[in-house]
């Protein structure tokens, strides 16, 4: 019989262990900063940069809520459809309420959007865990249907925002507060929320035990289903205050809205350092996934090296290498 | 030689040495095999001599290193150091295919087959028959049935291999190791899901293979099936090898003692004074549709009641359908209040605790840091607030470390890169955490050290000591018999019977476990038993 030796002696919990996948996407980030300085000094000017930010935001704000789906096992391909969606129904309804409340009707219009935000969400989460449908086919036939209902509304055409509520909502996009555009304001607060539930709230823990593993959650007491479906409820609502921010900015909603907005969402989650077979997010990994995706795009405009028409696959090559490194980084 | 020389048993009397000089030429051999994984070394030191038509068990207790050596014999895994030699000349296998075209086959201890295959697709799988570029479907399916007749599986060879049962599969699985004339056949524990009839058949296939020429090793932890069969043992012991002897001239006691390395009785704690008769949990007719009918128990305060069986016989799903993890009928009272658990949540609030018995697969987050693993089913407890509170967490897991003895290099390691026994230990502590009043402990000690084990033990001991009710379901009938007041037997899904006292004794949990009421029969494809 082995003697027991040894006490357990005094141990800390070190918080500091910080692996490539928690830096690498801000890595990622600076290099790209400085080759792009090198490449085009205009790159680094603050106007040029608070464009680009603000172009990312929508992408970053659904982003972050498919890193709560990613991170417990889901995915959803339906976010560019219900984003066409959301927008669609917010300023048909903002339209209709305008001759009668005025300016009030964009703060409603807003509720409104958030609701139906957190109604598609619930809809995609219902199917995958309550329908045990997989996630891909689930969300593929929602976004067909999102997609074809926002045709539908627009009848093929185009539905603008009512012009007397026009100025009074421009803000919400080309605004800024102390110098920051508040797309960027409204990203930032939405990550700063989304960390603080992922890291530091209860359901941050259960998502991503449920997307580690979906057995060992269950057989520690969590419900697998309700976990998963309020990630998607979560998703639904980013998708709807990124639809909010949007509307602005065209002023109108089409059936092309958002299109394949679902492949850059899943590229910066996946930057960002998130697994896309679940377990742990990287909600601000995530963040960094999206502007690297906006300034890629810019740096082919500002540069003469590649035409901005390859931006889709130099975008594709971007995510095959990232999971290149996660797989290598994985296997040692 | 050997290292083996005279070994002393601790029965007192010297075991004679294996083979002596001059003896035939061995088929396969091993010198001086070590395997490490990184800094933990799992076998070392191995000398083994295979010679043609023998059969050669290897035993040892679960973690000795059977598995291991087995895979470095057959390709799985490449030797840290040693020197594998067949036929006179050194051999190095870098992959299993390797090691079959040396004549060395593997039958696993899982099954692995493709299950949307057919039976003879599986069997031929990667060796295809073929003529031309065309698949010989019919050839194969001839070799098919003769190889399964030989074995005395009826089972068809056009079958889907997900709608036969477990047993079949196993059969099906050795039937591979017979298609090519091989010159070493390991089998690797394959009786862990046959029957009684089965058994049998395969150990006629093991000395069809030897009256063949055929070397056969013979991986098993059930003693009898060893002693009948074997021509020489080999005994392995903490990845340490222990000695080779002739296969007769051990009794099963000699086995056990040289395996454990001392005597059985002290692994287990003195049995504390007699349990109460105050019920903590009381389930009647408990029914989980496919695994476990009519069951009925009561555990009290301070008992340890063993659940005793075959791999199968509906234990670990009687369990998950009384806590909510499957759907089940049953009455069940908890401290005399009834309950019943929609959910495993409802059962952990209620004060019943689990422990799984897949520790990899139900039990820990292997990715995770040990912390989040240990608060995983106490989240609410732990975090009643709306953020959750690090520091108590960090608290919670250096007391745990401590009072479980779990050895750890780093508090921030991950689970994945303890051991198995503190994993064990960890999952013991992050059920414990919920301080259940009834712990149900699924397969205690499954694959962890002698030393890890007896910890395991006194904790459980010190569970009801604390006024607790216990409840161990384990294959290990010794373990049982160490450690409870009182075993109920299933078989085939209904308790077969109870014995406590003088009565526990191997032989009557044994007779109980393999030949209770009649067997239902069986349901078409088999309940997914080892789910």
């Amino acid at each position: 019989m082995a003697v027991m030796t040894g006490s357990p002696s005094a141990r800390r919990v070190s918080d500091l262990n910080l692996t490539w996948t928690d830096v690498g996407p801000f890595l990622a980030l600076a290099a790209l900063l400085v080759a792009g300085f090198l490449i085009n000094a205009d790159f680094l000017s603050a106007t040029n940069l608070a464009n680009v930010i603000t172009r990312s935001a929508f992408i970053a704000i659904i982003a972050v809520g498919a890193t709560f789906v990613i991170s417990s096992g889901g995915l959803d391909l339906s976010v560019g459809s219900m984003a066409a969606f959301i927008t669609g129904i917010t300023i048909m309804f903002m339209n209709a309420v305008a001759p009668h409340a005025g300016v009030w009707a964009i703060p409603a219009g807003m509720v409104v959007a958030i609701l139906v935000g957190l109604l598609c969400g619930l809809a995609n989460g219902l199917i995958v865990t309550v329908g045990r449908i997989e996630p891909f086919i689930a969300t593929l036939g929602t976004m067909g249907i999102f997609r074809a209902l926002i045709t539908y509304l627009t009848d093929g055409g185009t539905i603008p925002i009512d012009r007397s509520l026009r100025d009074a909502y421009r803000p919400v996009y080309f605004g800024t507060v102390a110098g920051i555009p508040i797309p960027i304001l409204i990203s930032v607060a939405v990550a700063g929320v989304a960390s603080f539930v992922l890291y530091k709230m209860k359901y941050g823990r259960k998502c991503a035990a449920v997307g580690a593993n979906e057995d060992v959650a269950r057989y520690s007491g969590i419900s697998v289903i309700k976990t998963r479906t309020i990630a998607y409820i979560v998703q639904g609502m980013c998708v709807a205050i990124a639809a909010i921010c949007y509307v602005p900015r065209l002023g109108a909603a089409t059936p092309t809205t958002g299109q394949l907005w679902e492949l850059q969402v899943i590229t910066a989650v996946v930057i960002g350092g998130t697994a896309l077979r679940g377990g742990k997010g990287h909600v601000w990994g995530t963040v960094a996934g999206a502007v690297i995706l906006e300034l890629i795009a810019n740096l082919m405009v500002l540069s003469d090296f590649v035409s901005e028409y390859l931006v889709a696959a130099v975008q594709g090559v971007i995510i095959i290498i990232a999971m290149l490194i996660q797989r290598f980084s994985n296997s040692k | 030689m050997s290292i083996a020389a005279n070994i002393t048993g601790e029965g007192g009397r010297t075991l004679p040495q294996g083979d002596g000089p001059g003896a035939v030429e061995p088929v396969l051999r091993a010198e001086h095999l070590s395997k490490q994984y990184g800094a933990v070394t799992v076998l070392s030191d191995v000398v083994l001599d295979v010679l043609p038509g023998e059969i050669h068990a290897i035993i040892g207790e679960n973690g000795a290193g059977k598995s291991t050596l087995m895979r470095l014999l057959s390709g799985y895994v490449e030797p840290t150091s040693g020197v594998l030699s067949m036929a006179g000349g050194p051999v190095k296998f870098a992959k299993p295919s390797q090691a079959q075209e040396a004549g060395i086959a593997l039958v696993h201890q899982e099954i692995l087959l493709a299950e949307a295959l057919t039976v003879t697709d599986n069997l031929f799988l990667g060796r295809e028959l073929s003529r031309g570029a065309v698949v010989d479907d019919r050839t194969m399916r001839r070799l098919a049935v003769e190889k399964l007749a030989q074995i005395g599986c009826a089972v068809s060879p056009t079958a889907l291999v997900r709608d036969i049962s477990l047993a079949d599969r196993q059969m099906v699985q050795i039937a591979r190791a017979l298609l090519d004339d091989y010159k070493v056949v390991i089998f690797d524990e394959p009786i862990a899901v046959l029957t009684g009839g089965e058994v049998e058949r395969l150990l006629e296939v093991v000395l069809q293979l030897k009256a063949h020429g055929t070397a056969v090793l013979y991986i098993s932890h059930r003693l009898d099936e060893v002693q009948r069969v074997a021509d020489k043992v080999t005994v392995l012991r903490d990845g340490k090898m222990v000695g080779t002897y002739p296969g007769k001239t051990l009794s099963q006691m000699d086995m056990a003692r040289l395996m454990v390395g001392r005597e059985l009785a002290a692994l287990y704690p003195e049995k504390a004074t007699a349990p109460s008769d105050v019920p903590m949990l009381s389930v009647r007719n408990a029914t989980v549709p496919g695994y476990a009918q009519d069951v009925s128990f009561t555990v009290h305060r301070g008992e340890i009641l063993g659940f005793a069986g075959m791999v199968g016989a509906g234990r670990t799903e009687l369990f998950e359908g009384i806590i909510g993890l499957r759907p089940a009928t049953a009455t069940v009272e908890l401290e005399g209040k009834p309950v019943h658990f929609q959910s495993q949540r409802a059962a952990i609030d209620a004060g019943i605790g689990y422990l799984t018995e897949d520790r990899k697969g139900n039990g820990l987050l292997l990715q995770e840091r040990l912390a989040p693993n240990l608060t995983l089913s106490a989240l609410g407890v732990f975090h009643p607030g709306l953020s959750m509170g690090r520091r108590r967490e960090a608290m919670a897991l250096e007391k745990a470390v401590e009072t479980y003895d779990i050895r750890v290099k780093s508090l921030s390691a991950k689970a994945g890169q303890l051991s198995g026994g503190n994993q064990q230990k960890l999952l013991l502590a992050k059920v414990l955490l919920t301080n259940p009043s009834v712990v149900i402990i699924d397969e205690p000690t499954r694959g962890i050290d002698i030393a890890n084990k007896a910890q395991i033990y006194a904790f459980i001991q010190g569970l009801v000591a604390k006024g607790k009710a216990c409840i161990v379901i384990s294959s290990e009938m010794q373990e049982l018999i160490g450690i409870c007041d009182r075993i109920l037997v299933m078989r085939e899904g209904r308790v077969t019977g109870e014995v406590s006292g003088a009565e526990m004794t191997e032989s009557n949990v044994a007779l109980l476990a393999t030949s209770g009421p009649k067997p239902r029969p069986k349901a078409k494809g088999g309940p997914e038993w080892l789910s």
